[in-house]
């Protein structure tokens, strides 16, 4: 009986503390994002304030707009590009039986263990060969680098699971391919395209190296890099508030798409538990 | 006519070759069951006919057109798969109205052809429902009727009934025969490795085995006459029994076979005297196993119920004129 209560109150106690180290840093950026000044500076953890200072002079101060434009087209076109080219690599990955099929899985996947940094001098090279320089499509083509292996590997993983049954009797049916990729494909494929865009979506929209190397002017600049580089009136005045401001308005995007797709993601983890 | 040809057809894969040289004729309206063990080319042959494998060499001919390389919506050919292979995210009804929509028939018209087919199999209650929704035996009937919407000539199914429990494969096996009769005009082939289903169900047996055609007949003639120790044994339940030894070699054979419904038992008379090993009890059959002196083990069959103990005397008499007789090849020995 007792033992019983006990176990209840560890478990509880530690889902307590990792729901807290999850979600405190960033509640506390929320506090502090709405403080100014010296109020900044004392230690509180509800809020005393609500004070919008400093979200208005981030988003008055005209060039956060434009980044926060340029991420969102960074990341948007990264996973089209990743998605729209991972379907039709994965349904030859997964469908087409051709030599050296499983030696190119192998070495999509990788390509994606390289460090960044390992890459970075050969990148800006390339880059500077295309012309990219500075330009938000440099982003897109090295941000590619890493999307791709991973959602080419996890659809064609997830289209191997799908019966080839399905296929044959939309082939016995009369579907042209284009129609078995768009009526009978995508439907199934639905859930894990929208996981994996998702997580491609999160790492071109958090990705920081890159941005800071490629990107030489603030209007360019993507968020992360744009965050980074807020300095104060001067360089001994570090402004928390507009930094925090500027944190809190680039999660909530993020936030929104999860709890948008939720549903989706979901099932795109356990579609593979559903047999047709 | 000739519903389906097939012409010294062969298929490789790569270096392998899987079917060698196989000619069939299969007449319109029949039905026609591809049989043999695991692995020895049924799905293939019948994934060739449908278009889903290319013909090697030779050729597939459809009411005498030629179709080697006719796209498989074209061949007027349906398919109903083993794992069903239902559109998962559609309803019933778009299901079955998924292929008549890539014909391009009228909206009224897929409603009625679509209406009139879950009538026949009782789907009309379900047309709503997604797959998952469905129970085995309903998914199945799904599956049979998405092929019968699109009105064809050449039935095929792979094995449709090996994902159903025992009591449902019955039913559906009655339903699939009285399916044939009301679709008079359409040829159907199944592939079953289950000989009772290829029993049943067919009009003429394809008996293959290792890429072969081993005996084309009547269930009756494959019973009574099998072409080939092979089909001997591979037709009928419980198995031929085959004896090899001395017995067989007085008739000049190297194999002497006798069913287990052919053979007489008795406990006070007969041609072999032998001792019970195992006794099984079906209720409507008794199987009793015997070890024979100087001939080996019989399995003979027992019509109701015999009440006999292991390792007690029996007698057996093969009845004459139901022997087989097989030669070192296999090929039977008239
Ligand atoms: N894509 C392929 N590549 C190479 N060999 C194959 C391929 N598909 C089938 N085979 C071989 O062809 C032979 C026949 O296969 P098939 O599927 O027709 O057998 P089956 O008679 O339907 O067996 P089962 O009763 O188990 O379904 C098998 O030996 C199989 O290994
Ligand atoms: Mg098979």
């Amino acid at each position: 009986m007792k033992l019983d209560i006990l176990k209840r109150l560890g478990f509880y106690a530690l889902v307590t503390i990792i729901v807290l180290q999850a979600l405190f840093p960033f509640y506390y950026a929320i506090l502090t994002s709405l403080e100014d000044g010296q109020a900044l500076f004392e230690i509180n953890y509800l809020p005393e304030a609500l004070n919008f200072i400093n979200y208005q002079s981030m988003l008055s101060g005209g060039v956060f707009g434009k980044q926060i434009l340029n991420s969102v087209f960074v990341a948007s076109v990264v996973v089209i590009i990743s998605l729209t080219l991972a379907v039709t690599a994965a349904y030859a990955l997964s469908r087409i039986r051709f030599r050296g099929r499983g030696l190119l899985l192998l070495t999509i996947l990788s390509v994606s263990m390289f460090p960044q940094i390992a890459v970075l001098a050969g990148l800006f090279e390339v880059i500077r060969w295309l012309g990219l320089f500075n330009s938000l499509w440099a982003l897109v083509f090295s941000y590619m680098i890493f999307t791709l292996p991973f959602t080419v590997w996890v659809l064609t993983t997830f289209m191997r699971n799908l019966p080839i049954e399905i296929e044959e009797a939309a082939i016995m049916d009369g579907a042209s391919s284009l129609t078995i990729i768009r009526r009978v494909f995508l439907p199934l494929m639905w859930p894990a395209m929208v996981t994996t865009g998702l997580l491609a979506f999160i790492h071109a929209w958090n990705e920081f190296l890159f941005a800071l190397t490629f990107l030489s002017t603030d209007g360019q600049r993507t968020v992360p890099v744009a965050i980074a580089m807020i300095s104060g009136r001067s360089e001994f005045e570090i402004p928390w508030g507009n930094i925090m401001a500027a944190s809190v308005i680039v999660t909530l995007p993020l936030v929104a798409l999860v709890l948008i797709f939720q549903r989706k993601i979901v099932s795109g983890l356990t579609a593979g538990a559903v047999k047709g | 006519m000739a519903a389906v040809d097939l012409i010294n057809v062969s298929k490789s894969y790569g270096s392998v070759e899987v079917l060698r040289d196989i000619n069939l004729s299969l007449q319109k309206g029949e039905f026609v069951v591809f049989v043999g063990p695991s692995g020895c080319g049924k799905s293939t042959l019948l994934r060739m006919i449908a278009g889903l494998e290319d013909v090697t060499s030779g050729e597939l001919r459809i009411a005498n057109e030629p179709m080697n390389d006719v796209l498989p919506a074209k061949r007027g050919i349906s398919m109903v798969f083993q794992s069903y292979a239902l559109y998962p995210h559609m309803s019933v009804f778009e299901n079955m109205a998924f292929g008549l929509e890539q014909a391009k028939l009228s909206k009224a018209e897929i409603i009625e052809r679509v209406h009139e087919a879950a009538e026949m199999l009782q789907l009309t209650p379900l047309l709503k429902r997604k797959p998952k929704q469905l129970s085995g035996g309903q998914r199945q009937r799904v599956a049979i009727g998405r092929a019968i919407t699109r009105d064809p000539r050449v039935f095929l199914f792979d094995e449709p009934l090996s994902n159903l429990d025992a009591a449902l494969r019955v039913d559906t096996r009655l339903e699939i025969k009285a399916l044939h009769e009301r679709l008079p005009e359409t040829t159907m082939i199944y592939v079953t490795h289950d000989q009772v289903e290829a029993m049943t169900l067919a009009d003429r047996i394809v008996v293959l085995s290792d890429g072969r055609v081993e005996q084309i007949g009547t269930p009756m003639e494959l019973y009574n006459k099998p072409a080939s120790k092979f089909v001997a044994g591979f037709i009928g339940s419980p198995k031929m029994n085959f004896l090899t030894g001395a017995l067989a070699e007085s008739h000049g054979a190297q194999t002497y076979g006798i069913r287990p419904e052919h053979i007489t038992i008795s406990d006070s008379k007969g041609d072999w005297q032998g001792r019970v090993i195992l006794r099984e009890e079906l209720g409507s059959d008794t199987f009793v196993h015997v070890a024979v002196e100087g001939i080996g083990k019989v399995n003979v069959r027992v019509a109701g119920s015999y009440e006999i103990g292991a390792s007690e005397t029996v007698f057996l008499s093969p009845q004459p004129g139901n022997a087989h007789y097989f030669d070192a090849s296999g090929q039977p020995i008239a």
